[in-house]
């Protein structure tokens, strides 16, 4: 057996390492670990309520809008609130803009430049793909900068800047768009949808966000690649290197549901077990320490605590260990769309596990999805209906209040409790923490852990090619994993 | 070629993020106009692992020269010192270690962001993590480097203060690094680029009418000034933000209806108050605009809202304005 360790691991958000035992060519083990702690729950604690809308979205500044929603809902869940459906429907556009701008920054920037790298050269699709997505200068590249900056002025005519606004808040949104601003966001969004139809899709939205089957997948991938559209690349990628066999991750897929408007999800929330449906179990929810920097036991995220301890012995990652009921959950685009019923991805997936091309397919789907949706809450957004409630005073509240949203890596949590107007407890469980959360107690690895398992590794600089597209499949971001 | 080094240290990643929307085409495209290099960037490069190693020690040895060593985020001393709370991942340093040894070899050293500057939220109230920035603690010089650190230049760190900041001021400050340097004299007291550092962020404040008279909101989404109740620190606050705006042709904080935090200030982790909320005493605002006397500042609040047209005080507490402008007379 020997020992491999890769880090920095770039191309993600944030901090990683992973280490891998390998034995007859193949991953035997993996640990991943998050290897940076900032302490953003200790600086909660003791704070005036509403501090938490300034100081979460720094948590992270590539989902900042997911960590302002979720904060604000936490919030509003203690304040017993209900946001107008006019501010929802803002805050919906500009958290979904968020989504959708990751979604294609991965895309782009993170995972497919890994396709131009040397190993590859000898592949008929290696120049075409190099010219496309060569880090730092391919053409794509290029092209969905101006894209993603584009999509990104919906955050500057709704909430006033990207990243780190305050103003999505527990009563809704600080502001009330105009007429003109809704005539912005249409542009915008008309904009969005030329990018997406004619540079990454070569066909309509609606083709790709109501694709039933395989089959029509592979018609879809042909399509794309006879107008020399991005997906097609993709899609003649992944079946050159047979993608779909590598990076099976576990069978539990879950999703706390997204883009809330009156109570309804536009992705259902929920949970998927080897190919069966069940509801969310958020009781059942526990952080596992035993193989991470902190002292303590493992607990719920109303109960647990954040005490970081670097000696802790056999401990390797500044990522707690969430499981539910015991057991590791695979969280992200793919499992939003499982748990959500489109019938694309269940197909795909059928009671089994994601892999690292099932993961890219739902991400693209998903990006289709959101673009409709997006179109329809502006057509609904009404220029002089009420966007923000008065809140209770802060300074009166007391009492405990859960923020669940879905932020584009997966299910994000936010636990509150205020005594007499101040933060006595905030815990905070991030999508990526699920994703790539070390071994808990009974030694099970976290899901990127076991996905990583069996991957082939040949000898040499670039041998680790398929543990890079595994790795960057999940789309880590490791700066909301540890908080 | 002007070659740039890019290290994330304690950051949650926004200034990169705020930096890929540069001028509606990203830093990368940005920064061709000025013939900038990025030899290795944490999200951007294609490098990773001993690849990346590998650029880094070959900049420590010497046989890569390097002009700007950029880093966004805290740096985490902790705990004890040992730098534990932040590992460059693949080594067995720490990423302080790692930027007080490439800080030698640079010409210039730039803190992307109020956290590599000042420290910022990571050096909040309850952090156990010991971080700063790199020649400050909140409005203390000293940080990871010292006060007396200079880059090869002979310039201080220079500090793109703002959380985030605007995408612009990390391309114009790179830019004026690679296109012939930039002097002492063109860095403000906290060693911010004066370019934009030197206007207030209220200056070019669309709610400026209401600020003159003194018409405040009174909660969220109301269209007064947000500076009497709401925390609104504009009026004290170091940056060019309502003149030049954010993400496309409109955003700025106080024009979405939130108030400024002072973002691009040692210490602003740890306001007074609380942050969206105006510390008061005696029931006037403590944190008054900089070179105001209080006296006058009081006077003249006073007589502007004796003045304040009924249109004004009544859309301050409005989200839409409900009385247009109309002559005195013309009106109901």
């Amino acid at each position: 057996m020997t020992r491999r360790i890769i880090g920095p691991f770039n191309r993600v958000e944030g901090d990683l390492e992973v280490r891998l035992d390998i034995a007859a060519g193949k991953v035997e083990a993996a640990r991943v670990s998050a290897s940076m702690y900032r302490g953003f729950e200790q600086i909660l604690h003791g704070r005036p309520m509403m501090d938490a809308i300034s100081i979460n979205p720094r948590i992270c500044g590539i989902c900042s809008v997911s960590q302002s929603v979720a904060t604000a809902d936490a919030l509003a869940d203690l304040l017993g609130i209900v946001q107008p459906e006019n501010g929802r429907l803002g805050i919906n556009l500009v958290h979904a803009a968020e989504n959708l701008a990751d979604h294609l920054t991965h895309f782009y920037l993170f995972f497919m430049p890994d396709f131009t790298r040397a190993v590859y050269g000898q592949k008929p699709w290696f120049d075409d793909a190099s010219a496309r997505f060569a880090a730092k200068s391919g053409r794509g590249q290029s092209a969905v900068l101006a894209a993603r900056a584009r999509l990104l002025n919906i955050t500057g005519i709704l909430v006033g800047k990207w990243p780190h606004t305050l103003a999505i808040q527990p009563g809704g949104l600080t502001h009330a768009p105009d007429e003109g601003a809704c005539m912005r966001l249409k542009s915008v969004l008309a904009d969005t949808r030329t990018f997406l139809q004619d540079v990454l899709f070569g066909q309509p939205l609606e083709h790709i966000a109501n694709l039933e089957g395989r089959q029509a997948l592979g018609v879809a991938i042909d399509t794309a690649l006879a107008a020399g559209a991005d997906f097609g690349r993709f899609g003649r990628i992944a079946r050159n290197l047979s993608l779909e066999a590598y990076g099976q991750g576990y069978t539990r897929f879950m999703s706390f549901g997204a883009y809330l408007i009156a109570g309804e999800a536009a992705f259902a929330p929920g949970m998927m077990d080897a190919g069966t449906r069940h509801a969310l179990r958020v009781p059942d929810f526990a952080e596992e320490l035993s193989h991470s920097w902190y002292s303590g036991e493992p607990a719920h995220p109303e109960q647990g605590e954040t005490h970081p301890d670097a000696d802790r012995e056999g401990a390797y990652s500044w990522s707690k260990a969430p499981r539910v009921a015991g057991e590791p959950v695979e969280v992200g685009a793919i499992a939003r769309q499982v748990v959500a019923g489109h019938s694309l991805m269940l197909d795909l997936v059928g009671g089994g596990p994601a892999n690292v091309y099932t993961r890219i397919v739902a991400r693209m789907v998903e990006s289709a999805r959101i673009v409709l949706l997006m179109e329809d809450w502006v057509r609904r957004l009404e220029p002089l209906a009420p966007v923000n409630l008065d809140t209770p005073h802060a300074s009166q509240q007391s009492g405990s209040g859960v923020g669940l949203v879905e932020a584009a890596r997966g299910s994000l949590g936010h636990w509150v409790r205020i005594e007499a107007g101040r933060i006595e407890h905030y815990q905070i469980i991030a999508p990526t923490t699920w994703n790539f959360s070390p071994r808990d107690g009974a030694g099970k690895p976290g899901a990127v852990e076991y996905a990583l398992e069996g991957t082939p590794v040949a000898d040499g600089d670039e041998g680790d090619a398929m543990v890079q597209h595994v790795v960057r499949s999940f789309d880590p971001c490791m700066a909301c994993t540890v908080h | 070629m002007f070659n740039i080094l890019w290290l994330q240290a304690g950051s949650c990643g926004g200034c990169t993020m705020a930096a890929l929307t540069a001028e509606d085409r990203g830093l990368i495209q940005a920064l061709k106009a000025f013939d900038v290099n990025v030899l290795w960037h944490p999200a951007l490069s294609l490098e990773t692992g001993e690849d990346a190693l590998g650029i880094l020690q070959d900049v420590l040895d010497g046989r890569q020269s390097l002009d700007a060593l950029c880093v966004e985020g805290s740096v985490l001393r902790g705990p004890g010192g040992s730098g534990r709370f932040q590992m460059l991942a693949g080594t067995d340093r720490s990423m302080a270690a790692w930027i007080a040894d490439l800080a030698l070899r640079a010409r210039y050293v730039v803190a992307v962001g109020t956290c590599a500057a000042f420290g910022g939220i990571p050096m909040a109230d309850g952090a156990v993590t010991d971080a700063c920035g790199l020649t400050y603690e909140g409005d203390e010089a000293g940080g990871l480097l010292g006060s007396n650190f200079r880059s090869r230049s002979g310039l201080p760190v220079i500090n793109i203060a703002g959380c985030a900041p605007h995408p612009d001021w990390i391309c114009e400050t790179l830019g004026l690094l690679a296109t012939g340097g930039m002097e002492a004299a063109q860095l403000d007291a906290f060693s911010r680029p004066r370019f934009y550092a030197d206007h207030l962020a209220h200056h070019g404040c669309s709610r400026n009418e209401y600020y003159e008279f003194k018409a405040s909101a009174k909660r969220f989404s109301h269209l007064g000034c947000l500076m009497e109740n709401l925390g609104c620190k504009a009026t004290q606050a170091a940056g060019d933000c309502n003149i030049r705006s954010w993400n496309g042709s409109m955003g700025s904080c106080p024009d979405a209806g939130f108030p400024c935090i002072a973002c691009t200030s040692p210490g602003f982790e740890q306001p007074t108050d609380a942050f969206q909320e105006t510390a008061k005493r005696a029931g006037i605002p403590i944190g008054l605009p900089v070179d105001m006397p209080k006296a006058w500042f009081i006077a003249l609040a006073a007589l502007s809202k004796s003045a304040t047209p009924e249109r004004v005080k009544s859309n301050a507490v409005s989200d839409h304005v409900v009385v247009p402008p109309a002559r005195l007379g013309e009106s109901e």
